[in-house]
């Protein structure tokens, strides 16, 4: 039997009265490609930080690192001497700073004084890119990289480094299915490399693809470690929320009257000729690669850009929106993509993140706005979702992603759309709260509202959506019930 | 032990309770030291001039304080209430100084109007051009006082008719006139920025203005609103000096410019929008002036109050350090 990576057993983490990590195991063997699965809040950043030094578990804990007993306290720079880097969700990248120093970095902090030299640190970082095999300039500055690009950096950083075991965080929340591809497979190449990857990812679909082995942590406890083989995502989310989920496809057949038309509608640079119809209680998928004009479309639809020229229509009368609000008013309602930066304002409360879309409602029919009856509101709507909140005076920052996105719906929601338009609803949301994403949405259709869902996940569209369109370079490249494909078919079409 | 059960007690408190709690606590501190070491500190008379002194610093802080909260600051305001002062002047010496008590209102609203369109200019500035607050009140800071001292030539504009003198130095139900106006615009604005769905798209804006836009908020509106509001109480503070000196000169108070910044801080509004409150502003504004009339009495240096409200904004910078952590 080959030593293993790293072999951590009775790891116990207590914050305290609370028990983070429950006398868990993990194994992990050379070379291999292994996912740490589990939902918001079960354990997995505490176990990656354990094994990277930041946190101390309880006493007791044993580890061996390649066959060897590890002893004393693992700190920080004790775990990189090891080997063992992790590549945080947020990439911890120097923006202003070029890719080769990025790369270098870790270098530089092992000798301040003697750092090494300018072309030095291109030749290193050139030969790094080259050995992962990847398009990377050099010289450029990353925080003018796409997404994509960063993580490739902070992947030849580790690298660099001389990693032996790397645990990356949620590596493809942020790429589009294409890129998550292009990462995929460098970490196949680095495996091959003798490195140990550990991802940790809420895509199931990708874990099952990419990984040997999966271990399930379910809060703090250890499931179990199970090989990918034979596992389903089916499977695997049972595992990790202990409770079957309910994922029906939708039978497809919606007769309610056509609540939003769009006629050849036209924005150049961004989509071009897009019509389709949406009914009353149906949910639409929108779907295509990223910069196929899916969020375009669906921002002319919520008043933010004006098309150039074609025909939007809402409950039968003709629109032209000069504003969102406008939209709001006329009964559309946009949840963005981008959560943190556009859906809420993470900083402001429950509360006020809850009325902030009906301001003017709250205040009539005088000109006072009740504090009062923004909090009735926020309570109303944190009963319907049965959102969990402490107190909703506590800013939207101290929610989880699931709940989070529930205050987005909530807000939404209060303005009583016709049309509701949802951007990639699930990003960043872990697997139970999906589901109960889901729940909700199905259910606003089942009362009459009108729904677009753009995805990029085909699971999503698949058992969510009546009809799907697919987009590509902005025009509407296919168009079908979605009951008339198979799972697969439908990924096959979103990645052709 | 004990220390960690009142921390989490603290921590447990909106920090809006506790900015005011904070603000109280800190004027009752004042007010203890100050009756302990300056003799005749508790008497009526200190409490009169204070209640005249305060009003001026209180009203151009209320002026600052809005435009912070969305995430910006207004340098323009000492500037801006001498212009709408000498608006007002040129205007009652011209052609009101027969008009005898009538002259007032008509004053007040040429100020507030004249400060009122300055904001609102500023504002789309800030809104539609886009440029940094600093920078565009910077400009129109600079740009006022160039103005206001090639209209006055350097000098002062001075003898106004008896109804200012009453502004300025009477009372009305024993409460200084200064007070009065000055406890009405800050009811005004209390009102405005927390029961109003406009003074709530202020927050909002500040806090996040693109969250703002994609929530229908109108983002640009809103600026114009901010600094509409923050000229027309500068213009109020400048007829409010008009009527205490009986004269407009341009670069009066503008030592107070800074202090206004330091006394929002002090009483917790966030350096970057979206955060703070009127009453702690104004309790806080409060103390500052206990320790300037303290110090007064003590026969110390006007300079050294002047420090000492320095230090207090760092003291309070240390002890609210816990609080921050914890977001």
């Amino acid at each position: 039997m080959t030593e293993l990576a790293i072999r951590a057993r009775s790891i116990t983490k207590r914050f305290g009265g609370f028990t983070a990590l429950d006398n868990v195991e993990f194994e992990l063997r050379p070379g291999e490609i292994h996912c740490l699965a589990g939902e918001n809040g079960c354990g997995k950043s505490t176990l990656i930080k354990i094994i990277n030094g930041v946190y101390q578990p309880e006493p007791g804990a044993q580890f061996d690192f390649s066959g060897q007993e590890a002893v004393g306290h693992i700190t920080p720079s004790s775990a990189k001497r090891l080997g063992i880097h992790v590549i945080w969700q947020d990439l911890s990248l120097f923006p202003d700073l070029s890719v080769a120093e990025n790369i270098c970095f870790d270098a530089f902090v092992a000798n301040p004084l003697r750092g090494i030299g300018r072309a030095q640190k291109l030749e290193r970082a050139q030969k790094t890119i080259e050995q992962l095999g990847v398009q990377l300039d050099p010289k450029a500055r990353v925080g003018d990289l796409s997404i994509a690009k960063r993580q490739l950096v902070a992947i030849c950083r580790v690298i660099q480094a001389e990693a032996r075991i790397v645990f990356m965080d949620e590596p493809t929340a942020s790429l589009t299915q294409k890129e998550t591809e292009t990462l995929l497979q460098i970490v196949r190449r680095l495996s091959e490399q003798g490195i140990s990857i550990v991802f940790v990812s809420h895509r199931l679909g990708e874990v099952l693809d990419v990984c040997e082995r999966v271990t399930v942590l379910r809060d703090g406890k250890l499931v179990g470690t199970f090989p990918t083989e034979g596992m389903t995502q089916k499977k695997l989310s049972t595992l990790m929320t202990g409770k079957e989920l309910d994922q029906t496809p939708r039978a497809g057949d919606v007769d309610g009257e056509r609540m939003l038309v769009l006629k050849h509608l036209t924005r150049r640079g961004e989509y071009e000729d897009i019509s389709f119809d949406l009914r009353k209680g149906e949910i639409l998928g929108l779907t295509g690669l990223m910069g196929s004009g899916r969020t375009e479309i669906a921002l002319s639809i919520f008043g933010m850009t004006s098309p150039d020229s074609g025909e939007l229509r809402l409950d039968g009368k003709e629109v032209k929106f000069r504003s969102n609000r406008d939209a709001i008013d006329a009964g559309v309602a946009y949840v963005s993509e981008d959560r943190l930066n556009l859906g809420l304002d993470q900083q402001q409360s429950i509360a006020d993140n809850t009325a902030s879309t009906v301001l003017k409602e709250l205040s009539q029919p005088s000109f006072f706005l009740n504090p009062k009856r923004i909090r009735e509101l926020c309570d109303l709507w944190i009963e319907k979702l049965k959102t969990k909140v402490s107190d909703p005076m506590l800013p939207v920052s101290s929610l989880s992603g699931g709940n989070q996105q529930r205050i987005v719906l909530a807000k939404w929601l209060a303005t009583n759309p016709k049309v509701l338009v949802l951007d990639s609803p699930t990003v960043g949301v872990d697997v139970g709260a999906k589901a109960g994403i889901f729940e909700i949405i199905r259910n606003l259709a089942k009362e009459g509202m009108a729904i677009i869902l753009i995805s990029d996940e085909a699971s999503e569209i698949f058992h969510h959506t009546d009809r799907t369109i697919v987009l590509k370079a902005g025009r509407v490249a296919r168009s079908f019930k979605t009951s008339e494909v198979s799972e697969e078919e439908l990924e096959g079409i979103i990645n052709a | 032990m004990d220390n960690k059960g009142l921390f989490t007690l603290l921590r447990k408190q909106s920090n809006d309770t506790l900015e005011l709690a904070a603000m109280l606590g800190f004027l009752v501190l004042c007010l203890a030291a100050f009756s302990a070491i300056a003799p005749g500190f508790l008497s009526a008379g200190t409490f009169r001039s204070m209640a005249f002194q305060l009003p001026e610093l209180g009203l151009l802080t209320l002026a600052m304080f809005i435009p912070i909260i969305s995430g910006g600051l207004n340098l323009a305001v000492t500037y801006s209430a001498n212009i709408c002062g000498l608006a007002a002047a040129f205007l009652v010496k011209g052609l009101l100084m027969s008009a005898g008590w009538a002259s007032l209102p008509i004053a007040l609203c040429v100020g507030v109007g004249v400060g009122a369109v300055i904001g609102v200019m500023v504002g789309a500035m800030v809104a539609y051009v886009g440029a940094h607050p600093i920078l565009v009140t910077l400009g129109a800071m600079i740009f006022l006082r160039g103005l206001g001292e090639l209209l006055t030539r350097g000098g002062d504009i001075s003898g106004m008719p008896e109804a200012f003198n009453f502004v300025g130095h009477g009372s009305l139900f024993g409460i200084p006139m200064p007070m009065l106006i000055f406890l009405i615009a800050a009811g005004i604005v209390l009102y405005i920025m927390q029961y109003t769905k406009d003074g709530f798209s202020i927050y909002m804006s500040g806090s996040n203005p693109e969250a703002a836009k994609y929530t229908g908020i109108n983002v640009n509106r809103t600026l114009m609103l901010v600094y509409g509001l923050s000229g027309a109480i500068s213009g109020l503070a400048g007829i409010l000096m008009l009527a205490r000196f009986n004269s407009v000169r341009i670069g009066h108070g503008d030592s107070y410019l800074l202090i206004t910044v330091l006394a929002c801080f002090l009483a917790g509004a966030n350096p970057f929008g979206g955060f703070g409150r009127v009453l702690p502003l104004v309790v806080g504004l409060m103390s500052l002036q206990v320790v300037a009339s303290g110090m007064n009495l003590l026969g110390a240096s006007q300079h050294l109050s002047t420090a000492i409200w320095g230090g207090f904004l760092l003291l309070v910078m240390i002890l609210r350090s816990p609080f921050l952590k914890k977001n």
